[in-house]
């Protein structure tokens, strides 16, 4: 049997699908756009259900891409994914707004299920509610009272789904979707429509709800906190500097521990398979190449666990509330502030963080800029660069080092900022931007949930803009590992092989350098010498800006090689000095000031990581989007350069 | 009077029409239709954007949101 569920927003539909499929779930696409599809599976007394969970919505008739899903799944009855059977969730405490949406489906004419979800907090309201009543006046349409915190009567809801009648006499009120097929967004008829809809709703609550809710006094208190000119930007700047402190700190131990198991795979199969090319493409390639996809794990998994206590919780839409505000002038609205500062910790969550944005044109905006702040993996080459080329001079408390570093980030950010306005400007939408948003009580996350939700985001990731990174990765690997001909086999050659034994580790860096030398990227490095020596580069930097494609950080240990020394030089600072002796054909330093400075503006805006752009293709369900941020942000690393070379050399 | 005009919390307003346009639909399925009771219960630093009382439920409306809404 086939089963849909249909709910608004916040009444706990998703509670209701992790309890009755568990971690029986999978997601996927719908072809040709970009709403996810999620569906699973359960079997309850020998009949086997599945179940799809579609977007959270408040009426049938679309204003956005999601919306526009559940109109066709439910309204075409020959589309792939039709349900026998609708399972409506509705907050109990808000029954009068979600039953506008209940109604609407049974009038469609197909058998509902109705879930009465959050009996509990009713209670606290205190609004007694006669759901026999109701059920009888929605014309004995089978309702069930339903606790989804506890998962209490679970076996109940369960059997009320089998023995829910499959046939539907028709209800007095389909005809206003008999012709919907002609229906166009912001019909005068839908408006009336939907009055007469809540006045019929409020004649039938009349008879089973005497009372009506009252907010209730602690929540209004939190409010005042939480959306205070002063202390509501305090505590949410404080929340979100202890959530990436978290990220750090957590997440360091388990990417180590991915990196060396995957190191010790890498090094394992090299012996023990038989010498050759495939061994090396597998233990070099391939190998290494999945473990740069599984690295990101950590980080996207607490980043999203912490977004979920944050929408969870509410808290959520009272951040978007106090900074909508100040992100609308730049194109962007409220829910694009924590993607945005996500980006800090690493773009590729940040980019999947944007599925909350409803509005296509300014989750684009957002999804394009993201990359723009400085993430995590800038670091390593920042840190690098500074201590080649900025003389450490102190003012008091400000240490040169450091303000460019700071000063680094926050050109990032306001590159973020400025592209965006640009973006606003290019992109031309239907959709108007609205806020129309309902902010929910508090409540404490069910925590059952939170594993489920860290899981699916991983797997998203691993297997749906893994492919493209572990392809791309393997094409580089195998780029810097093979050259035209016998020039790399004849360069090696010409090393003299050293007799002695402690000479040997130094034999085989300059083996590495040599052979990444003569590789193919070695060439490409060199034939591009001439169009980044205006930034102030020479070939070994080509190389390792495309080396470092891979990953930002990997520039570090390509200039390591390149330069024959060994690969981490926090503890080894030969990299540095060998780096600083470098002179250019005219004998002079080609690491100064102006070209260090050049060269880490390059990397602050350069579109330097094939995962994001993975990631971007994932989520806009094109490579139109990516290809596009790809080029803007490589000519804004360019341009910005060449500015810095020429102004400070 | 519309609705992004109030900044009196205490008062509880009566919606009498919304705005012919483009979200007028939106508003109604979010429960914001004629003879609703409402209620201005905060607004966002700048004041802008606002949130009311829907009768039990908290919505937040753009201040350009509410200018669609009249009151009485």
């Amino acid at each position: 049997m086939k089963a849909a569920l249909v709910g608004n927003p916040n009444a706990g539909k998703t509670s209701v699908f992790n309890l009755l499929t568990g971690l029986n779930q999978k997601v996927g696409n719908y072809p040709g756009i970009t709403v996810d599809k999620k569906w699973g599976h359960f079997n309850y007394q020998g009949t086997d259900v599945e179940l799809l969970d579609l977007p959270g919505l408040y009426s049938i008739y679309p204003k956005s891409q999601d919306e526009e899903v559940v109109f066709q799944v439910l309204r075409q009855k020959d589309h792939r994914d039709h349900p026998d059977l609708v399972i409506v969730v509705m907050d109990a405490t808000n029954l009068e707004r979600n039953l506008f949406l209940a109604t609407q489906i049974l009038d469609l004419g197909i058998p509902t299920l109705l879930i009465a979800n959050m009996i509990d907090l009713m209670d606290k309201n205190q609004v007694g509610v006669n759901f026999e009543k109701l059920s009888e006046l929605l014309g004995g349409v089978p309702l069930v009272p339903f606790n989804a915190r506890t998962g209490q009567d679970l076996a109940l809801l369960k059997s009320a789904l089998l023995e829910v009648p499959l046939e539907v006499a028709s209800s007095p009120h389909t005809q206003e979707f008999t012709n919907l097929e002609e229906w166009n967004t912001g019909r005068q008829e839908e408006a009336a429509l939907g009055e007469a809809r809540y006045k019929r709703i409020r004649q039938i609550l009349s008879f089973c709800q005497p009372l009506t809710r009252k907010r209730s006094v602690r929540h209004q208190k939190w409010d005042q906190i939480l959306t205070h000119p002063v202390w509501g930007y305090l505590i949410f700047l404080s929340l979100l500097a202890l959530i990436f402190q978290t990220i750090f700190a957590w997440s360091e131990v388990p990417m180590n521990l991915i990196d060396t198991v995957f190191l010790t795979l890498s090094q394992w199969t090299q012996a023990t398979l038989p010498t050759g090319p495939l061994t090396n493409l597998i233990s070099q390639g391939l190998i290494p190449g999945l473990g740069g996809v599984m690295i990101f794990i950590p980080q996207i998994a607490l980043l999203f666990g912490f977004i979920f206590i944050l929408e969870e919780t509410g808290y959520m839409a009272r951040v978007v509330f106090i900074t909508d505000r100040l992100m609308r002038p730049f194109g962007l609205n409220g829910r694009s502030i924590v993607p945005l500062i996500s980006g800090v910790a690493c773009a590729i969550p940040a980019v999947m963080a944007t599925r909350t944005i409803d509005h296509w044109k300014e989750r684009l905006i957002t999804i394009m800029v993201v990359p723009l702040m400085s993430c995590s993996a800038r670091l390593p080459v920042y840190t690098l660069l500074i201590a080649l080329v900025v003389p450490d001079v102190s003012w008091g408390i400000f240490n040169l080092k450091g303000m460019v570093l700071m000063a680094l980030y926050l050109v990032g950010f306001v590159a973020a900022l400025l592209s965006a306005l640009l973006f606003k400007w290019i992109l031309k939408t239907k959709e108007k931007s609205f806020l129309v948003m309902e902010l929910p009580d508090y409540k404490t996350p069910r925590w059952s949930n939170l594993g489920i939700t860290m899981l699916e985001k991983c797997k998203i990731f691993v297997w749906e803009a893994g492919k493209v990174i572990l392809a791309i990765s393997v094409i580089l690997w195998i780029l810097a590992s093979y050259g035209p001909g016998d020039q790399m086999a004849s360069a090696i050659a010409k090393i003299p092989v050293p007799a002695e034994a402690a000479q040997q580790a130094y034999y085989q860096q300059q083996v590495k350098s040599v052979a990444l030398e003569h590789s193919y990227i070695g060439i490409a490095g060199k034939w591009m010498e001439p169009a980044i020596k205006p930034l102030g580069y020479n070939w070994q930097i080509g190389i390792s800006l495309i080396t470092s494609f891979v990953a930002r950080e990997v520039f570090v240990g390509s200039m390591a090689t390149i330069y024959s020394v060994g690969e981490t030089f926090e503890n080894d600072q030969t990299l540095l000095e060998r780096m600083s002796h470098q002179r250019n054909d005219l004998g002079k330093p080609v690491y100064t000031l102006a070209s260090g400075i050049s060269l880490m503006l390059f990397y602050a805006f350069a579109m330097q990581c094939m995962s994001t752009l993975a990631v971007v293709r994932r989520e806009t369900k094109s490579w139109k989007w990516p290809l596009i941020q790809l080029l803007y942000m490589t000519a804004l690393a360019y341009i910005s350069a060449l500015i810095a070379f020429n102004l400070l050399n | 009077m519309t609705l992004d005009k109030i900044s009196n919390s205490s008062k509880s307003y009566i919606v009498k029409q919304i705005k012919k346009g483009p979200l007028t639909t939106k508003l109604i399925d979010m429960g914001l239709f004629p003879g609703k009771e409402i209620r201005l219960l905060f607004k966002a630093p700048f004041g802008d954007p606002i949130a009311i009382d829907v009768q039990g439920y908290t919505l937040s409306l753009r201040r350009e949101e509410a200018a669609l809404i009249s009151i009485e």
